[in-house]
């Protein structure tokens, strides 16, 4: 609201007498046409933000993939650091504990607080079922060790350490998850596994992303006969179930191959078969983004076309892009699985959840040793989780949308 | 719609014809082949006359001919020793592994195979039908939070371990092995009424295993199509003309959201495959699954390109169907586009 201008009453006789007043509101404030366009700060922080920053804006918006992103970055940790991470070495043979059940980690030692603690097991054959007995010896607590020496190991194959995160106690056993029939630690299989399993995803939908960005972008660009063969091609390669494939691809690579290379083969196979849905998105966004008139403007001026594509289309299309990415690799961690769990895959000494799970293949070694089902749990959290950081992602994707 | 039939199916040919040449250079990339592996093995030992007789089955197979020769006397489109005898001419290959043609070795578990994938498709449309419904006209209730949460599980757990996780649940609570198809004692049994119960019940977990990635992914699909048609206009004229909930659902809305639901076979089709090779392992189940496996074990190529062939021709011919499903549905498609301008 603006207020009525005042006179001041000496002046106010000079005035009468000069003109009469004016029967009508009159605003003597400057005026300024763009008034009705000014932006409030909030706004102008917006409009002037960068896309990748209202992006980020959206994103921190969508609570669940958030936490997604902070659970999978813990689940992450354990790639680079796994050796310290883990309690045991989980290729080494304990071969006083085959089978045995985990150890829970207790508190309270006969109603006093001692800290994170274990009791030693003990082994024995029952002759009848000949099957091994463990029995918690309650006497004696054993604390668990943080932050300690233990069993040592090459630190990423170069340096010599034994510092971990958590030992086992003097005078016992640390199997939180139990032992596997060789007497290997689950737990500390399931931390270096998460090393291929984890890795796997990336490897292979970077490059589907290559492949795709490469087949879509020429169909897209190029159009006329290249599109169509390459759209059939797309077409055919979709109808066709992945993991008949996968199983028949990995069974190709050759069994003198060391892991690395097998590791390798196999993420080359997760993306051979995964571009097409990506190569799709890619030529339906190119397109569509072809027509604008930036784009336009950049061909008059006669920017080649590798140029017009990397500079002034794919910047328009790639938070898509990333978005489709996140959501294809729980589908590569799980055919990674899938396929060393039926054998077609990695196998010891490299360790993966798939590799690990492997050995709950048998009903009868389930039913009775149920914790080598172990690597189920952490499988499901990181699909979960990449899933809804996907939803999150192509949500917050499109920042220019309503 | 007949002309539509046809141009439909002639469109299959040059697919297939692509799919199994890229299925045989996927058999053939190990080096070598069953054969030569065996002759190397042989000669290692010095058996000459086992040697000389793999050598004349390696010549009766055509293995020492080049590749595309090879794959002309596999499909049956070049004369291989004995003149036009391949997959067309209805020779499905031999197994080197059990010594038996691959028509043989298969043909109990073809049927078997074709009925998990039918019950598994006729389950998720059955079941996300209705919950897809329920949820986009119920949206953000309590069930449609529900099924939403379930939705995600369906999808994160893969189909193997939740396969390993009933199994493992039904022993423990009911102490029932609901591995095989049909209870121990029917196995090799002429068909019977008993059988038939038997392999029913059977049926039942597989189908749910495989089935539920695909059903949560349905009912989504479906929810969000229902939501779209819900928000259109016509929708609130009906309303507001006085129109039964029921009927301003069912009339239009409905049939137009099941066309993307239909065509989403599509998609369906290859996931649901996927899932009954490796459940089948898992589960133990006659069909081909398991068989496809220990074939890409011992290398037995012509077994392992037959089946992987079988399975993609089983995906073709489900969206062949849906296809035609969608022509039925919408006149649109039936009609062409020339009809529509």
């Amino acid at each position: 609201m603006k207020e009525i201008t005042r006179v001041d009453p000496a002046r106010n006789a000079e005035l009468e007498a000069l003109e009469p007043l004016p029967s009508h509101y009159v605003d003597t404030s400057p005026f300024d046409p763009g008034e009705a366009e000014r932006l409030t700060p909030e706004q102008e922080r917006y409009f002037q933000a960068s896309q990748w920053r209202i992006i980020w804006w959206r994103f921190r918006r969508h609570k669940l993939a958030l936490i997604s992103a902070i659970v999978l970055v813990f689940f992450y940790l354990c790639v680079p650091f796994a050796e310290p991470i883990a309690p045991y070495d989980p290729n080494t043979r304990d071969s006083h504990f085959l089978y045995a059940p985990p150890q829970p980690i207790h508190l309270f030692h006969e109603g006093s607080f001692v800290g994170p603690f274990v009791y030693a097991m003990t082994s024995e054959v029952d002759l009848e079922t000949l099957q091994w007995v463990y029995k918690a010896d309650t006497s004696t607590p054993h604390r668990l060790r943080f932050l300690c020496l233990g069993e040592e190991y090459t630190f990423w194959g170069l340096v010599k350490s034994r510092f971990h995160l958590v030992c086992p106690p003097k005078g016992s056993t640390m199997f939180l998850l139990g032992t596997d029939r060789l007497g290997r630690d689950v737990l500390s299989g399931l931390v270096h596994g998460a090393r291929i399993s984890l890795t796997v995803g990336l490897v292979g939908v970077a490059i589907s992303i290559i492949l795709g960005m490469f087949f879509g972008g020429i169909a897209g660009y190029l159009g006329g006969i290249v599109d169509s063969l390459i759209m059939r091609l797309i077409e055919i390669l979709r109808s066709l179930p992945e993991l008949p494939l996968w199983m028949a691809l990995s069974a190709a690579l050759p069994v003198t191959w060391s892991p690395l290379w097998i590791y390798f083969g196999i993420t080359i196979i997760l993306g051979l078969l995964d571009w097409p849905g990506l190569a799709r998105a890619v030529r339906s966004k190119l397109l569509s983004l072809r027509e604008e008139d930036y784009a336009r403007a950049a061909v008059l001026m006669g920017a080649p076309p590798g140029r017009i594509i990397r500079r002034h289309l794919l910047p328009g299309f790639s938070s898509h892009i990333i978005a489709s990415a996140t959501l294809s690799i729980p589908t590569m961690i799980l055919g990674e699985t899938a396929l060393s769990f039926l054998n077609l895959g990695l196998q010891r000494p490299a360790i993966s959840w798939g590799v690990l799970l492997n050995e709950a293949q048998n009903i009868t070694v389930v039913t009775i040793y149920p914790w080598l089902m172990a690597p189920v749990i952490p499988i499901i959290i990181v699909v979960l989780a990449f899933n809804f950081l996907g939803d999150g992602l192509r949500d917050a994707a499109d920042p220019y949308k309503s | 719609m007949l002309a539509y039939i046809l141009r439909r199916i002639a469109g299959m040919i040059p697919t297939l014809f692509v799919i199994s040449l890229l299925i045989f250079l996927i058999i053939e990339l190990p080096p070598g082949d069953y054969l030569s592996n065996q002759i190397s093995q042989l000669q290692a030992q010095g058996e000459a006359a086992s040697v000389a007789k793999l050598e004349f089955l390696r010549r009766e197979f055509a293995l020492d001919r080049p590749f595309m020769e090879r794959y002309g006397v596999w499909v049956g489109l070049w004369p291989g020793p004995n003149g036009f005898d391949g997959l067309l001419q209805g020779n499905w290959g031999w197994s080197f592994e059990y010594s038996k043609p691959v028509g043989e070795v298969v043909s109990g578990t073809l049927l078997l195979t074709v009925i998990l994938n039918l019950a598994t498709i006729l389950f998720v449309y059955i079941v996300s039908f209705p919950i897809g419904i329920y949820s986009a006209t119920r949206q953000y209730s309590w069930g449609d939070y529900g099924f939403t949460l379930l939705g995600y599980f369906g999808l994160a757990v893969p189909n193997f371990l939740l396969g390993l996780i009933l199994l493992f649940l039904m022993n423990q609570w009911f102490g029932v092995s609901v591995g095989g198809l049909m209870a121990p004692r029917f196995i090799d049994e002429p068909m019977s009424f008993g059988k038939f119960l038997s392999i029913v019940s059977h049926l039942v977990v597989p189908t749910v295993v495989i089935g539920t990635a695909g059903t949560a992914a349905m009912i989504r699909r479906l929810r969000a199509n229902l939501l779209d048609e819900l928000h259109r206009q016509y929708v609130t004229t009906a309303r507001a003309k006085g129109l039964s909930e029921r009927r301003v659902v069912l009339k239009y809305p409905l049939r137009m959201a099941l066309n993307p639901f239909i065509a989403d076979i599509g998609n369906l089709i290859p996931s649901l495959v996927s899932g009954s090779v490796i459940v089948s392992v898992v589960l133990n189940l006659p069909t081909v699954g398991p068989i496809l496996l220990s074939a890409l074990q011992s290398q037995d190529q012509y077994l392992a390109g037959f089946i992987l062939l079988f399975v993609a021709m089983l995906t073709l011919i489900g969206m062949l169907v849906s296809d035609l499903l969608l022509a039925l549905l919408d006149p649109r498609i039936r009609l062409g586009k020339g009809a529509a301008a």
